[in-house]
């Protein structure tokens, strides 16, 4: 396939757009060719998904034009995308939470009965379950939504938007939930799809899988086009040149645990159908990786620690001694902070400030007889958006305008705000480009040299290697093993995840 | 430039048509009596109850809820403070202090009054946060329940014949401070207070953000049952409040009072632009939603216009200021479109 040749399947010339205060994109050009994978790479805040959003119909762009096959097309609403054919997978999930798998799937386009405007239920289910079979996910598409992990709910997104007949499909971070195994059949479907003629633009910050699945990137940086190649004329090191336009150290840096007394013991705990005789131990100081597939149950550890869900029996210790935490509140008042894995459900008050939020779990620091002091979380806010780089125009911005990346580090800010001796990660770095994550890493680090005690859960195995002083791999609600991070390897995690002796 | 008037009109619309609606009436009523000092004074009285329950009522919107029993609360209490100056201080029969002289009586009334709003109050909060009932179906529930008991209290019978001093409360004569009459100072005081407790508290700040997202605030540590079971304590005690300060007005009792405040009530908050999605609302703009209301009320009475056509025109400025709020999210969207 030589370029000049073929009128290329999407051509976006020229694209500028501005939010109020931010410059999100200036001047920006992409083409992509019929079924091609295209990378489009850039830090937290470069503007990718503004880009894709517009695209999409989305957002209204200020200036500039798309194509699609050569042809001018005019895109304005949602729908009209659509009807052109291009889908995408937004990075923020976009499902409504009491419809079933399947519902979602087949939202605005379920299978006619014979009775008019009736829906043919038994097809559309089976249709269904067998878009997810082929995505190779185990789970039943009558589950309702909001009762599917993070993963399982991002597979039905892609089952949503692949199912549809599109000739462009945008995946905007699909892989951010995604465990190794997911991965792999996502990239079949790729494949599947591209050789079918359908071209993918495809957003990641695991540079990894670019290189695996795409065929040429796009990368931008602040807002402008930096450089379109093919990815085999490029390194690794090139790219991320081409994104923060400076040489970056990318190795985890990673300083051993001087293992202290032990902070948090979990002894014998029980969630009837969920978890089941769960015992670990994290020491001060120390990085206690949580390894395992989707929905082994590792949030759900998490979540019973920091008394999110009720547990039916066991007990926790806190340096020694043995404490009841029945709720949240509880728990931070023991010191304990839990960094969710889903920002937008969980993480965050979206309508609020950047400052409200990085406060919100710990007002009682900033406040007199229940007054918040302003200038106080004013200086606290400030200083975490210094400190973790949030790009936003000011600390009075609702989250909800922030790149998505951006919004997770609001959430990191709010938890090191509290000040907790004992941190549970839950996919700490999920969505967060290559540079702030080695600045994430080096921040737990800096935590854990302060005697922070971290339990650190994370889909990303070079991640958990990298980061941890010990792993505990998890397999359907139990600890299938540990291992010490002399002896973990990426094959021994997976042995474990997966059930094997 | 046409941006910038649809900006104006929706960033202060309700303050816009504050004051469309003062001129208007000042121009068209004889006399211009509308604008005189007088009635103004009227005006604020007439809202004082209003604005009281649209403080509570704001602080409960805001949590993403809803009380529709304020106003059966508000006659339950009016019953209950006028039977306890008249006779004492009891519960259930049982008589703890009776034949009270007669100021320290209504300070009983008083306190019964708030105490019996602020346990109804409680039990709504309960059954919404404990039962996990809807707000709306809980509070439905309860201003039936709660109507039906105020018509028990005296068998459907009004308390009348209160002492004058009770009577004060209500604003009427000798019951003016400065020429305003009290209930206006106890609305002003409870607006100063509540606007600060919303904007400026730990406890404001959770209220809103339980409202915008309250698995979010549950897993931040607040405890999120408790700012929605005090959100209902609060609206039960200004309900109660509310009662005393109507019964005083009238100087009766009535198991009738307080039909359809929920409603004038929720309306002032909508109007002063809160969401009933939750998480926005400001107590300054349920004020400048209980005047938009009184004004609109008053200068239509003094028109002359049939109650029927009030009753329309109520409606219409309802509609037309939440058309003003949607114009608003709409403009922010295109904001962003043309921006610059
Ligand atoms: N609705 C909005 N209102 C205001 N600013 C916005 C809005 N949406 C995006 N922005 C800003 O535009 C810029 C680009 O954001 P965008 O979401 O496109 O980044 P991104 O490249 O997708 O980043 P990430 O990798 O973190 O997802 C950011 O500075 C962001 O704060
Ligand atoms: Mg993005």
């Amino acid at each position: 396939m030589t370029e000049e040749a073929v009128v290329p399947a999407l051509e976006m010339r020229h694209i500028s757009k501005t939010f109020p205060g931010v410059r999100a994109l200036d001047d920006v050009s992409l083409t992509v060719m019929l079924g091609e994978v295209h990378a489009l790479l850039g830090e937290n805040g470069a503007g990718k998904s503004t880009l894709m959003k517009i695209l999409a119909g989305a957002h209204p762009k200020d200036t500039g034009e798309i194509l699609l096959n050569g042809k001018p097309v005019h895109i304005d609403s949602p729908q009209s995308a659509m009807e052109l054919g291009i889908s995408i997978i937004y990075q923020e999930f976009n499902l409504v939470p009491y419809l079933n798998a399947a519902e979602n799937i087949f939202l605005g386009r379920e299978p006619r009965a014979k009775i008019p405007s009736f829906v043919d239920f038994r097809k559309m289910y089976a249709d269904a379950q067998a878009i997810i079979d082929r995505l190779g996910v185990k789970l039943n598409v009558r589950t309702p939504v909001n009762r599917l992990s993070v993963a399982q709910q991002q597979m039905v997104e892609i089952a949503k938007a692949t199912s549809r007949k599109s000739r462009v499909i945008v995946m905007d971070e699909p892989s951010a939930t995604l465990t190794e195994h997911e991965l792999a059949s996502l990239f079949t479907l790729i494949r599947q799809l591209q050789s079918e003629g359908v071209s993918i633009v495809y957003i990641s910050h695991r540079l990894e899988e670019v290189f695996e699945i795409a065929n040429r990137v796009t990368i931008l940086r602040d807002g402008r086009w930096v450089a379109t190649e093919k990815v085999a004329d490029l390194d690794r090191d090139q790219i991320i040149r081409y994104m923060v336009g400076r040489e970056l150290k990318d190795i985890i840096p990673k300083a051993p645990a001087a293992v202290k007394e032990p902070a948090l013991r979990v002894v014998h705990l029980n969630r009837t159908g969920v978890l089941h005789d769960i015992n670990l131990t994290v020491h001060c100081g120390e990085v206690l990786g949580l390894a395992g597939l989707v929905g082994a149950g590792r949030t759900e550890v998490a979540r019973a620690i920091f008394g999110a869900d009720p547990i039916d029996s066991g007990r926790i210790e806190l340096f020694g001694k043995p404490v009841r935490i029945h709720s949240p509140e509880s728990a931070i008042r023991h010191g304990i902070g839990l960094i969710t894995e889903d920002r937008k459900a969980q993480g965050l008050i979206l309508g609020m400030a950047v400052r409200e939020n990085t406060t919100l779990a710990n007002l009682a620091a900033l406040s007199r007889f229940g007054f918040v002091c302003r200038a106080k979380e004013r200086e606290a806010a400030t200083k975490y958006v210094k400190d973790l780089r949030v790009r936003t125009p000011t600390i009075e911005q609702a989250v909800q305008n922030l790149s998505g990346g951006n919004q997770q580090k609001v959430v990191l800010a709010k938890w090191l705000f509290t000040k907790s001796k004992i941190l549970l990660f839950d996919e700490p770095t999920r969505g967060i480009d290559v540079g702030a994550k080695t600045e994430i890493y080096q921040l737990i680090n800096q935590l854990a040299a302060e005697g922070v005690a971290i339990i650190m859960i994370s889909s990303e195995l070079p991640e958990i290697l990298g980061m941890s002083d010990r792993i505990l791999v998890m397999h359907e609600g139990r600890i299938a093993g540990e291992l010490s991070r002399a002896e973990a390897t990426q094959e021994k995690i997976m042995h474990l995840a997966t059930g094997g002796e | 430039m046409k941006e910038r008037i649809l900006r104006v009109l929706t960033d202060y619309g309700i303050v816009l048509m504050l004051i469309v609606l003062v001129v208007y009436f000042t121009i068209s009523t004889p006399n211009h009596i509308f604008i005189t000092p007088l009635n103004l004074i009227n005006i604020t009285h007439q809202i004082a109850i209003n604005t009281i329950l649209g403080i509570g009522m704001t602080f409960v919107i805001i949590t993403a809820g809803i009380d529709l029993s304020v106003g059966s609360v508000l006659a339950y209490c009016g019953l209950v403070a006028a039977d306890m100056v008249k006779h004492g201080l009891h519960i259930g029969g049982v008589t703890i202090l009776p034949n009270t002289p007669v100021p320290l009586a209504v300070l009983e009334g008083l306190l019964g009054a708030l105490v019996v709003g602020g346990f109804i109050g409680s039990l709504n909060g309960v059954v919404i946060t404990k039962f996990k009932v809807n707000p709306f179906i809980a509070t439905l529930a309860a201003m039936t329940i709660v109507r039906g008991f105020a018509f028990i209290y005296n068998n459907s019978y009004p308390i009348s014949n209160l002492p004058n001093s009770f009577d004060k409360l209500g604003g009427g004569v000798g019951g003016r401070f400065m020429h305003i009459p009290y209930p206006v100072w106890v609305a002003l005081l409870l607006v100063v207070i509540s606007h600060f407790v919303l904007s400026r508290t730990r406890f404001g700040r959770q209220v809103y953000a339980v409202g915008g997202n309250e698995e979010a605030s549950r897993l931040s540590g607040v405890n999120t049952n408790r700012v929605k079971l005090m959100v209902y304590i609060i609206m039960g005690v200004l309900a109660g409040l509310a009662g005393v300060l109507q019964a005083a007005d009238v100087s009766s009792a009535d198991p009738q009072a307080g039909l359809m405040y929920e409603l004038n009530a929720i309306a002032a908050v909508v109007l002063g632009g809160s969401s009933l999605m939750g998480g926005r609302g400001t107590i300054l703009g349920t004020l400048l939603g209980a005047l938009v209301i009184g004004v609109l009320n008053n200068g239509l009475i003094m028109l002359g216009i049939s109650d029927f056509y009030q009753q329309v025109w109520r409606g219409v400025v309802i509609l037309f200021a939440v058309l003003l709020d949607q114009a608003k999210i709409a403009l922010l969207a295109r904001q962003r479109r043309v921006a610059e």
